[in-house]
């Protein structure tokens, strides 16, 4: 079986030729692609190292048929910062310390970056951890994280408001 | 995973000639199924991918009031949908309690309705389960099953229906849309679910090739807006499944309840309505005792099915404390922490 793919990953279109349809887009990215970033932990949908956007939004890739996504556009953690800046997210993450062993870091920012996008959480720590609570870290960095989430956020929606001023 | 056959219609027609084929099975974000499939407990020759049907993903207000879910609605759409939140909170909350930010941007409002059972022995492979295998024999019973089923459950299954969101749906009367080979037709959702009685393979009143279409609530579940509330108790705060929930939701007027609706989940192999329960609190002042009436009443005929017996006890008091919040008036938004008891809101 062939199954061709069109898929527009971190802004470069890909022509993929699926041999098989059981490839998920955690698969394709890491083993076809050469893009290692997005981590595989459970590869079962609970613990969030897989999470990339798609479409803008953040989702499991290891939950997700590549065949499925024909079309989609796709954001990795290879794709979230510009030249040698990082994302708002990748610095507070280091500024807050937002990691230890640094396995689940690329789930827990493509997550993070997902959260402020659809704006449901607002400055609530309590609300960002609970939209965060599909990403595990086993070195229980989850302070670092909130923090570093909250204050991406803070300096992202400010930054949206001095460009509307 | 064993290898399948992806074929992907450009209708509704199409996809049920596909999936009517022995082995089919649709697919939509798959987030439970592909979980099943690594695991080997599914195992389709066919995925039939619905996720490009047109006109499926969209919530329509209907002439008579009752409001049309497509079932290809992601889950974090409805429940962020501020007019939908506004009007069944209730349903937005049990939404938002279920599973993780990831999962619910993914998962559909017809695979929400199709999930299968979170038992453990019904995931492993390697365990005897009649859902699984007609005749092989139920592991749980005799196994780890603090979790599982105290109602309607049978010596051939007690698994427990995972979905939060089916909870309230069954309370306010939620109608299923399908398409088969014999054409349209309704069920309502308190029908679509089966208990296992002596066949326990047989989930569902969907038979091969049927296609949930959308959801309908009719109109008068929005008259429970001001008193609706999900809680729901989990073994950790967030992305856990129900060890027990309930839906409870109250038209109160000159301080009687006028009408009321209540549902339990994490108790039996589908959302439980309890009409038993609705009866005991129409006409009653909305007091601590009553609620106490009301949950024993959900629970009479509870049983343990093996070391499980607190469920019993667990989801009385949760009854007792879905109706007190009820009464006390939905919060103007969501709980920080969407149906748990631990949330920081007033009335908790």
């Amino acid at each position: 079986m062939n199954l061709p793919l069109s898929l527009t990953i971190n802004g470069v279109r890909r022509e993929i030729a699926l041999d098989d349809p059981r490839v998920t887009l955690l698969d394709l990215l890491r083993e076809r692609l050469d893009l290692t970033g997005t981590k595989k932990g459970c590869d079962r949908g609970q613990c969030g190292a897989c999470t990339i956007l798609v479409d803008g939004r953040r989702i499991n890739s290891c939950l997700a048929l590549a065949v499925s996504h024909d079309g989609a556009e796709i954001t990795t953690i290879e794709g979230v910062g510009r030249g040698g800046e990082l994302h708002p997210v990748q610095a507070a993450f280091i500024a807050h310390d937002g990691f230890q062993c640094g396995f689940c870091t690329p789930g827990q920012i493509m997550s993070g970056i997902g959260l402020i996008e659809e704006g449901q959480a607002g400055p609530d720590p309590e609300r960002v951890r609970e939209c965060m609570s599909g990403n595990l870290c086993r070195c229980g960095a989850y302070q670092g994280i909130t923090e570093a989430v909250l204050e991406a956020q803070a300096d992202i929606n400010a930054g949206k408001q001095r460009r509307s001023a | 995973m064993m290898n399948f056959d992806y074929v992907r219609p450009a209708n509704v027609a199409d996809a049920i000639t596909a999936a009517s084929e022995k082995g089919a099975s649709y697919l939509a974000s798959g987030t439970n199924l592909l979980d099943l499939m690594k695991g080997g407990v599914s195992r389709p020759s066919r995925l039939v991918d619905v996720t490009r049907l047109p006109g499926l993903d969209r919530i329509e207000h209907l002439a008579d009031g009752s409001l049309r879910i497509g079932a290809l609605v992601r889950n974090a759409d409805l429940a962020h949908d501020a007019e939908f939140a506004r009007n069944y909170p209730a349903v937005a909350e049990a939404l938002l309690s279920g599973a993780s930010a990831q999962l619910r941007n993914a998962a559909t409002v017809g695979g929400n309705l199709m999930q299968r059972t979170r038992c453990a022995y019904f995931y492993d492979a390697g365990s005897a389960c009649n859902r699984r295998w007609p005749g092989a024999g139920c592991d749980a019973l005799k196994g780890e099953n603090r979790l599982h089923a105290v109602l309607g459950w049978s010596e051939g299954c007690i698994a427990t229906h995972p979905s939060d969101f089916c909870v309230p749906l069954v309370a306010f009367d939620a109608i299923v849309e399908i398409e088969g080979k014999g054409g349209r037709r309704e069920l309502p959702l308190e029908a679509l679910h089966r208990l296992p009685g002596d066949a326990p393979e047989h989930e569902t009143a969907l038979e091969r090739g049927d296609l949930i279409v959308a959801l309908r609530l009719p109109a008068n579940a929005k008259n429970f807006a001001g008193h609706a509330r999900y809680i729901k108790v989990r073994e950790r705060t967030s992305y856990a499944f129900a060890v027990v929930s309930a839906a409870a939701a109250l038209r109160i007027e000159d301080g009687r309840i006028h009408e009321a609706r209540l549902a339990l989940g994490g108790v039996a192999a589908k959302p439980w309505r309890s009409r038993e329960a609705e009866q005991v609190l129409a006409g009653a002042a909305p007091d601590t005792t009553v609620y106490r009436e009301a949950a024993r009443a959900a629970l009479a005929e509870a049983k343990p099915s093996g070391d499980n017996a607190f469920k019993i006890e667990l989801a009385q008091r949760i009854v007792v404390r879905a109706l007190t919040l009820a009464a006390a008036g939905t919060p103007d938004r969501i709980a920080a922490l969407p149906g748990s008891p631990f949330s920081s809101v007033a009335g908790a």
